[in-house]
């Protein structure tokens, strides 16, 4: 990228020194990145089936399972056999528990923050119109402001809510719920998907759809053969951002969770006080588990043909 | 097989003071194929995405074989729309897109099949079915994009400036085909175009539209003889007008009076206007024929096939081209008799502005 963009803006007599040059920012930039994601993830990796791993040793000279154990996803030591590994799942362990919990508020606020993203977005990204920079500017405040700000204003609100909605005999249960957690984590969810949305949409020619009504499809017709197929790149791109977001939220479930809903980051920060190295590592590779599958799974797709970046602007 | 009335058709873009398309009536018979012609932005496209359901009149009326349509959505209309810039479904097969139209039509994969060939081959591409549309040159494109349209057999085809992408000689080979596929199918089709060429050359009949309204709508021949306003003879080129009084069939000018030709029942021309002739109907050199007055070459091109005079004649200059077959030749600074063929002189109303 840095290469490409390097050559075709210098002049032929300094390519070479700019190419050099772009080629130690692109270098240097892959040694950061590693330093700071890879050497972090291959330390979890040996603690998490560390005994015992101390200072001076590269290598921690005995391995173990403990910390597993420990979380309760293996059985403890020595009563290893298929029936009790079951048996130990069938109890659904915490860790099981909050994955699970962290999985479907990640699913449902994904869901959510799409189905009322894109009407957004499209008008956003297709139209001009009075007030658009100040709906844009509402819409990225949540990555400026800081979490804590609102969502404690919002747990008060929440609270408040909850018990007008009790005295009229309904329990909706904001405050502490699943549900209030959701909505909660739409907030920081909703500029991500809105402003990549935005952008495929910016690109996005509308013609197309009405080429397909007037040859006879619907309007349920002309979103799935048409519009959905010209997106789905970037709603790939959204559709990511908007789980991983909602997935490494701590401090929102935290405060509106109230301790009653407990998702995996919820429990990896308990975890981080108890000073046991090994589960805490455990419990951070399944934490990291699902950004690195994803990424796994759709680097071919983000890099190859279809590429969701370079794809925004070839609808 | 469809008879297109459109009555009072009115479209205010809101925000937008004068309306796109001002009380529009066109009839258009069943089978015939008709050209909106006018400069860009007048209301053309706008027009045609009315009658294809694609934006909602403010006022009016279109009705197809009689029953109204403004309230039926597009996908029931039968009128299908070729965009100005094809719109092939990027991520479907030339064959995919083609066969669109049937497919939400319910028919069955193999019948499709089958008329997506007939299809292709109508518009002679046969065998690049399972191309995609990216690796069609333009021209291709705009047939495929025609095979698609025409796959459901619409009960009206509506066309955007068909030809305004393609190279000159692309044109004509697309031109042809249009002309020999709404023959062969008589589908009533209305094409939106600016070239005033393009529009004559294709059309039963011409719909000349200046700022969202109708300005005549008649065959293209009459379009040449008895222009409406002097902005329809200037927008097909002609370039001479003198100001004039009719009293019956003769106008009286400050160079002379001259006869024409009455035209039909309602073309009737204004009392006070311009006398108009186009450039190549002028006759120099013949002395003794009808109105013909004395002028004098200004100056003088040859353009190879023909010449093009500038002549003085009286306070005015006028414009005249005689093509290379005739004989003689005028020098600059010459006197010469100039004619005005009584069939082919015409009196026009002005333009307001003017
Ligand atoms: N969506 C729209 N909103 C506001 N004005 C529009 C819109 N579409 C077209 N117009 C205006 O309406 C007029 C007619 O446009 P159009 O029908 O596209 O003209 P044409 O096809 O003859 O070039 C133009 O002045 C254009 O700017
Ligand atoms: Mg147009």
């Amino acid at each position: 990228m840095t290469d490409v963009t390097v050559k075709e803006l210098a002049p032929a007599d300094r390519s070479a020194g700019k190419r050099a040059t772009g080629k130690i920012v692109f270098y240097a930039t892959v040694i950061f990145m590693c330093v700071v994601l890879v050497l972090p993830v291959i330390a979890f990796f040996i603690n998490a089936f560390a005994f015992r791993w101390f200072y001076p040793q590269l290598i921690p000279d005995e391995w173990s399972l403990q910390a597993w154990q420990r979380l309760g996803l293996l059985p403890p030591p020595g009563q290893f056999s298929i029936e009790n590994l079951f048996a130990q799942w069938a109890s659904v362990p915490d860790v099981v528990r909050a994955l699970g919990l962290s999985l479907w508020i990640g699913f449902l606020v994904t869901g959510v923050s799409i189905v009322i993203g894109m009407p957004a977005a499209r008008a956003l990204g297709m139209y001009s119109f009075r007030g658009k920079r100040l709906i844009e500017f509402i819409i990225i405040t949540p990555t400026i402001v800081p979490p804590i700000a609102f969502s404690l204003g919002l747990n008060i609100n929440f609270i408040r809510w909850d018990l007008a909605l009790e005295a009229a005999g309904i329990n909706l249960g904001l405050s502490g719920s699943v549900l209030g957690v959701s909505i909660v984590h739409l907030v920081p969810v909703m500029p991500y998907v809105v402003l990549t949305l935005s952008g495929v949409f910016a690109n996005y020619n509308a013609d197309f759809e009405a080429q397909a009504r007037t040859l006879g499809a619907g309007p349920f017709r002309t979103f799935w053969h048409v519009t959905f197929p010209a997106i789905l790149p970037g709603l790939f791109v959204a559709c990511l951002f908007a789980f991983l977001v909602s997935w490494s939220q701590y401090l929102l479930t935290f405060l509106i969770g109230q301790g009653r809903v407990i998702t995996l980051p919820i429990l990896l920060f308990s975890a981080a006080g108890s000073g046991n190295n090994a589960v805490i590592a455990a419990l951070s590779l399944i934490f990291i588990a699902p950004a690195v599958l994803i990424l796994l799974v759709s680097s071919r797709y983000l890099s190859g043909e279809s590429g969701a970046v370079g794809g925004f602007g070839r609808v | 097989m469809t008879h297109v009335r459109i009555n009072n058709l009115t479209k205010a873009y809101s925000g937008v003071d004068a309306p796109a398309v001002a009380d529009l009536d066109l009839d258009i018979p069943s089978g015939r194929l008709i050209a909106l012609l006018g400069p860009s932005g007048c209301g053309k496209t706008t027009t045609l995405k009315m009658i294809a359901g694609l934006i909602r009149p403010t006022a009016g009326d279109i009705t197809f074989d009689g029953d109204s349509i403004v309230r039926i959505p597009p996908e029931k209309r039968g009128a299908v729309m070729v965009f100005q810039n094809y719109l092939l479904f990027p991520y479907m097969s030339v064959g995919q897109n083609v066969g669109f139209g049937l497919k939400m039509a319910g028919v069955d994969p193999k019948t499709i099949d089958q008329r997506v060939k007939e299809m292709l081959n109508l518009v002679r591409l046969p065998d690049i079915s399972d191309r995609r549309p990216k690796q069609l040159s333009g021209g291709q494109q705009q047939r495929v994009a025609l095979a698609r349209a025409l796959i459901t057999k619409p009960r009206v085809l509506l066309l955007d400036e068909p030809l305004s992408n393609l190279d000159a000689h692309l044109r004509d080979e697309m031109r042809e085909l249009i002309l020999s596929v709404q023959r062969d199918l008589g589908i009533t089709t209305i094409f939106v175009t600016h070239d005033q060429e393009e529009a004559v050359l294709l059309a039963d009949r011409i719909a000349m539209i200046f700022d969202g309204r109708l300005q005549q709508f008649a065959s293209p021949d009459v379009f040449y003889r008895h222009p409406a306003s002097e902005r329809i003879a200037r927008f097909l080129g002609g370039v001479n007008f003198l100001p004039g009084k009719r009293q019956g069939d003769t106008v009286e000018t400050d160079v002379g009076s001259f006869r024409f030709a009455p035209g039909g029942e309602d073309e009737r021309p204004p009392e006070d206007g311009l006398l108009t002739i186009r450039p190549e109907q002028i006759v120099l050199g013949q002395p003794t024929a009808e109105n013909t007055v004395q002028g004098r070459v200004v100056s003088r091109i040859f353009v190879g096939t023909y010449t093009r005079y500038r002549l003085a004649l009286g306070s005015h200059q006028i414009e005249a081209v005689r093509s290379a077959d005739v004989a003689g030749d005028f020098a600059e600074g010459q006197d010469v008799p100039i004619g005005f063929p009584a069939d082919r002189v015409w009196m026009v109303r002005p333009d307001q502005a003017a």
